[in-house]
């Protein structure tokens, strides 16, 4: 038998939006997975040389290293201000936050909320994983009832601390939002799903149709001090329940891209 | 353009149009707010962006974003919005990006009030925010002058890439005199060296105030201070009047220095061999020349609306040749020139019934 010539194809690469460098992430954190949809997304839309990213404060301070698109840190909770900064006077450039949930949902409330009411053209990914990674594992906004942290020692007391905050559902209840979502990074096929959210959340920009947001719920097997597979089976089993996972705001344009 | 009849605050937005400001971020507080509902008009007319941001810290962010995407940026507010905005000016000072942010002092501490008053010294001239720099500080004291030194801000933005305070108060941001505008200056593309504009054609382009590694921070603080440096020994400003034979020297910048001139004036009506020094920059202060008088003078009076907060400058100036005394209202409360005069009379009555200086 001879052996014929067998056509050679790429199914995977590194995508261009995405430096060819090693990441700091702890195995089996699902920062990195979200890094690389984005980079796909970028990639696929083929927006990677106008694109401006604007990193957090917490464990993806760094994301610009791994972005290969222009890129700065904002403060701690301060990047949909420097977003829209940057947004409003270079209209054309694609523009996106990336964001975690201490910097989201705790410090930087008032720029995310707003820079959502007024409907800025730009795109949010936030991720939430339930506590503040970088600075070694505190209670965040979403920490969920019960769930034990390093400043919550004895699990989160609502009577104490009130409850978890959702995000999503917030900013959905704005006007100004044109597409919230929430996805997770837990199994291949949340993945997959979260991939198109995020694809659609940058068609929106691209479209000039407002703010949108893809909430995605996180891992951090160090903080929980889990394995990584215990950690994702942590997301499934804890953390949809609380955070329901969903398309909480499609305006009816966006709803006509996402038929396309 | 011809001399006009003009608010300060208006005169101040103008100003910065004139200069070629393509992106306005501010949030109301009196005494400045006209300043923002200006730009709130103009800015739009001429296409460019004008957001009124969510708080100061928003607006600082945002003029921060501005400035990264490498064109004029600029805020305005009073002494408790620019305490909010300290945290924005470190970001933009330690990634080096050019940016104005006009102060219209207000009496503090606290809510304080809305008077005029010169209590933010300390807070603009040390290190505006944390960390280990200065920015560099113009005080206007007439409508004409706060037009002038507003294009001067955005050039010494530029050429240093750098922050850079206007330092004005109630006073003269609210009064109106006649005054005359520059002409429009072009928009211009800017630092495509260093601006985030998009990879295309190009290694992507980050701005960052991180330096996790403290040798690295160590030396990004010497790069900093090298440009300080730089600025420090070719900006300083100052203006003066009757100081060639004068005894005495009063020191005043923006609204404290023009009240004093009217008392200066008057004491030389009376005889008294007095002068006024008026300092532009506040950082750098203007040293050189302040330690030249020092040589000259038997006394220098330091003439603040606050506590003595420029004082310590002037007397790091002096470097303990002659003394240094001090006469300030504080709390919104403006001296009138009687009252200066009073405090110049008595000085140099003092200095004259001591042996001259050898
Ligand atoms: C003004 C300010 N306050 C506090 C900090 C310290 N800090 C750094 S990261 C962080 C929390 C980040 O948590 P999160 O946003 O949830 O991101 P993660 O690290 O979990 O990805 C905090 C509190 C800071 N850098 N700046
Ligand atoms: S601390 Fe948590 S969020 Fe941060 S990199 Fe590690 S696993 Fe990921």
């Amino acid at each position: 038998m001879t052996i014929s010539a067998v056509e050679e194809k790429v199914v995977y690469q590194r995508p261009e939006s995405l430096s060819d460098v090693p990441t700091h992430y702890c195995p089996g954190c699902t920062h990195g997975i979200a890094h690389r949809l984005v980079a796909e997304v970028l990639d696929e839309l083929g927006v990677r040389e106008r694109t401006i990213g604007i990193a957090p404060v917490g464990c993806s301070v760094f994301a610009y290293k791994y972005f290969n698109v222009d890129s700065a840190v904002a403060a701690h909770g301060r990047a949909p201000a420097m977003a829209t900064g940057i947004k409003r006077v270079l209209p054309d450039r694609v523009v996106f936050t990336y964001q975690g949930d201490g910097d989201l949902a705790a410090i930087g409330l008032a720029e995310i909320v707003h820079a959502a009411t007024r409907g800025e053209n730009i795109t949010t990914i936030f991720i939430n994983n339930a506590i503040y990674g970088m600075t070694g594992g505190q209670m965040a906004p979403t920490t969920l009832p019960g769930q034990h942290t390093t400043s919550s020692p004895g699990g989160r007391d609502i009577e104490i601390t009130g409850f978890p905050v959702r995000m999503a559902e917030l900013l959905a209840g704005l006007t100004g939002t044109a597409y919230v979502a929430r996805r997770s990074l837990h199994n291949v096929k949340e993945i997959n799903r979260a991939k198109k959210a995020i694809r659609t959340a940058f068609e929106t920009q691209l479209a000039g149709l407002g703010f949108a947001m893809v909430e995605l719920l996180s891992s951090c097997p160090t903080n929980w001090h889990l394995s990584p597979p215990e950690a994702l089976q942590w997301i499934e089993d804890y953390m949809v329940p609380y955070y329901p996972l969903s398309d909480y705001k499609v305006i009816e344009p966006v709803q006509d891209l996402m038929k396309r | 353009m011809a001399v006009e009849l003009m608010k300060g605050n208006v005169a101040l937005a103008e100003a910065a149009i004139c200069a070629g400001v393509q992106a306005y971020f501010g949030y109301p507080i009196t005494p400045q707010t006209e300043l923002l509902e200006h730009m709130a008009k103009r800015m739009p007319e001429l296409g460019r962006a004008f957001v009124q941001a969510e708080s100061e810290v928003a607006a600082i962010n945002m003029v921060y974003g501005a400035a990264c995407a490498g064109v004029r940026a600029m805020t305005s507010s009073s002494s408790p919005g620019i305490s909010l905005m300290q945290e924005g000016f470190s970001y933009i000072a330690a990634s080096e990006v050019p940016c104005v942010v006009v102060d219209v002092m207000r009496g503090g501490p606290g809510l304080g009030n809305i008077q005029p008053s010169q209590s933010d010294y300390f807070q603009l001239t040390r290190s505006a925010g944390h960390g280990d720099y200065h920015a560099i500080a113009l005080a206007p004291a007439s409508v004409q002058e706060a037009i002038d030194l507003m294009g001067l801000a955005f050039d010494l933005a530029d050429k240093y890439r750098h922050l850079v305070f206007v330092v004005a108060d109630g006073l003269i941001g609210q009064m109106m005199e006649p005054a005359e505008l520059p002409p429009m200056q072009p928009i211009t593309r800017r630092h495509d060296d260093w601006a985030l504009t998009g990879a295309d054609g190009r290694a992507p382009h980050v701005i960052t105030s991180l330096q996790l590694n403290a040798p690295d921070l160590e030396a990004l603080n010497q790069r900093l201070q090298a440009k300080l440096r730089i600025i420090h020994d070719t900006e300083q400003r100052s203006t003066e009047m009757l100081t060639d034979d004068a005894q005495l020297v009063v020191v005043g910048f923006g609204t404290a220095g023009r009240i004093a001139q009217t008392a200066v004036q008057q004491a030389r009506r009376e005889g008294m061999k007095v002068g006024l020094f008026r300092p532009i920059t506040l950082w750098p202060f203007p040293e050189k020349r302040l330690s030249a008088l020092a040589d000259q003078v038997s006394a220098f009076l330091v003439v603040e609306m606050n506590t003595g907060q420029m004082i310590e400058d002037v007397r790091l100036a002096a470097g303990g040749q002659v003394p240094v005394t001090f006469y300030g209202r504080t709390g919104g409360v403006v001296p009138v020139p009687e009252e200066i005069y009073d405090a110049i009379r008595d000085l140099y009555r003092k200095l004259q019934s001591r042996p001259a200086r050898e």
